[in-house]
């Protein structure tokens, strides 16, 4: 018969590559949890020394979603995402009084740097606070790049030209690059521009980049991270109990020591400090 | 010239040392635009076999279709992949989305065009006459398609590699529907760009050169198959 002579091979071929491209999925699929998460946990590595070891205590897989915080909060309010790490308090706390994150917690802190060339052609070193910095900027026209891509740190940021009474929105030496932290520091190390940044994500990169701290510890750049869950009256679909145990190991007395120990060894100092349980943070 | 020399011994480094994660990432990358190539492979040229040997209205629209299809940008593809496998979009319901099942689907929608639009070019630029002659010598229907394909293997292994080549290389459908996640949906050029994020350099160029060497292999294979029977 035709079918014998020469059967219908693309048909077959077909049928078996489909299920061989659904059996590549692993069948834990259930216990995973999605982690929406800022880039600066992930690009200074702090998440990679830190998951292994709760998927190893608790059997849970963690997909992580790094993304600045303004879209890891989007996804706990459409309910993508199961477990919060993020760093923009204010929109943090929007989100829990809308209903859409439950039990907020603070993680760890660090702070924001404002970072440039060592040359500091703006002059902002002696600056009285960041706000200050900001508008010697603004009158110097000196480069300044912005993530723009809603992040904590953009957030911080647009609050701080507030402050500072300026806005930057299309003056031309207001550069966005719409991108990570860890690319929008390497973008301003070779245009020897001016950005803002958190402590972590710039020491992990400063061997590479050539800039300076040229201006720090205003309280206003006090940089928090906060663990949420999502909330599972709003949306069923999530895994809320591997959320609440991810929520659970980020503040744990383990998670802790690790958060304060974490890049000594390689960067000579901290990046996170960890503040899980502190009664004074609760104002943010 | 530093970066490319740390980059040149890094990547050595890692390739002799067989690295686990950097095998690992290199083999997922492998599987999945493998996988996705052999799917498209399947669509593509039985679809493209369809079009190029019967004729119907509307059929230089869809072949237009085909042709802009060929040059679908992968970010477009993975916003749309991305969307229909959210939780509660229509096919939530898989939790497929952060898989290398998704990385797969996304590949697939990206390599099938390509294939099917160099097969149907392949299959129109055969002699229009050659389908006549194979039945008129008593050819059935299948032998006479199996015949077709024989006599456009060198264009068919062309769109093959075509399209696997453009399933490695990209990047914006994988790391939206697979998140890049360490040790389950990271490849080999989701890996390169975190890394580049990071400032490692010559990690990323490491990555970056075991990616062509990869890509280099397997279209040395394919060129070997191809060019295996060459018609004197």
């Amino acid at each position: 018969m035709l079918f014998r002579k020469s059967p219908d091979f693309a048909l077959v071929l077909f049928l078996i590559l489909i299920s061989g491209a659904l059996s590549v999925t692993p069948a834990q699929q259930k216990k995973s949890i999605i982690l929406a998460t800022t880039t600066s946990t992930e690009d200074s590595g702090l998440l990679d020394v830190l998951i292994p070891v709760f998927e190893r205590s608790s059997g849970y897989i963690v997909k992580t979603i790094s993304v600045g915080s303004g879209q890891a909060l989007k996804m706990g309010e459409k309910g993508e995402a199961d477990v919060l790490l993020s760093h923009s308090p204010d929109a943090e706390r929007r989100l829990v009084e809308r209903g859409f994150a439950i039990n907020r917690r603070v993680v760890m802190h660090n702070d924001f740097v404002i970072v440039g060339p060592s040359a500091d052609p703006a002059g902002i070193r002696n600056s009285g606070s960041a706000a200050e910095a900001f508008s010697s900027i603004a009158r110097q026209k000196a480069l300044f790049y912005s993530r723009s891509d809603s992040s904590g740190t953009h957030a911080l940021e647009m609050k701080l030209w507030q402050s500072a009474g300026v806005n930057p929105e299309g003056e031309p030496w207001y550069r966005q690059t719409g991108l990570g932290m860890g690319q929008t520091l390497n973008v301003t190390a070779e245009k020897k521009g001016y950005t803002l940044s958190d402590r972590g994500t710039y020491l992990s990169l400063k061997r590479t980049l050539g800039l300076d701290t040229l201006f720090e510890g205003d309280p206003q750049l006090l940089n928090i991270y906060h663990v949420m869950e999502v909330n599972p009256a709003r949306w069923p679909g999530v895994n809320h109990t591997g959320a609440k145990a991810f929520a659970d190991f980020m503040v744990s007395k383990e998670a802790q020591k690790i958060i304060r120990t974490f890049g000594v060894e390689k960067f000579g100092s901290a990046l996170f400090f960890p503040d899980a349980g502190r009664k004074d943070m609760e104002r943010f | 010239m530093d970066l490319i020399a740390e980059g040149l011994r890094k990547a050595f480094e890692l390739i002799v040392s067989m690295d686990r994660e950097v095998l690992g990432i290199t083999w997922l990358s492998l599987k999945v635009s493998g996988i996705a190539t052999l799917i498209s492979v399947g669509i593509g040229i039985s679809l493209g076999m369809i079009i190029a040997l019967t004729s119907f209205p509307g059929k230089k629209i869809v072949i237009s279709a085909i042709n802009t299809g060929m040059g679908l940008p992968p970010v477009v593809v993975g916003l749309f992949v991305t969307v229909f496998l959210w939780r509660n979009g229509p096919f939530g319901f898989l939790d497929l989305l952060y898989t290398p099942s998704a990385m797969i689907i996304a590949q697939v929608i990206i390599a099938t065009p390509i294939v099917m639009g160099l097969s149907v070019a392949a299959l129109q630029n055969l002699p229009p006459k050659l389908r006549l002659q194979i039945l008129s010598l008593g050819a059935t229907r299948w032998q006479m398609v199996w015949i077709m394909i024989r006599e456009a293997r060198l264009p068919f292994m062309a769109a093959v590699m075509a399209g696997f080549g453009g399933v490695i290389s990209e990047i914006g459908a994988s790391i939206m529907v697979g998140g890049n996640i360490r040790g389950y949906s990271r490849v080999l050029t989701t890996a390169t760009v975190m890394e580049t994020g990071r400032g490692n350099f010559d990690v990323a160029f490491a990555l970056s050169i075991i990616l062509l060497l990869l890509v280099f292999s397997v279209n040395y294979l394919f060129t070997m198959i191809q060019q295996r029977e060459r018609p004197r």
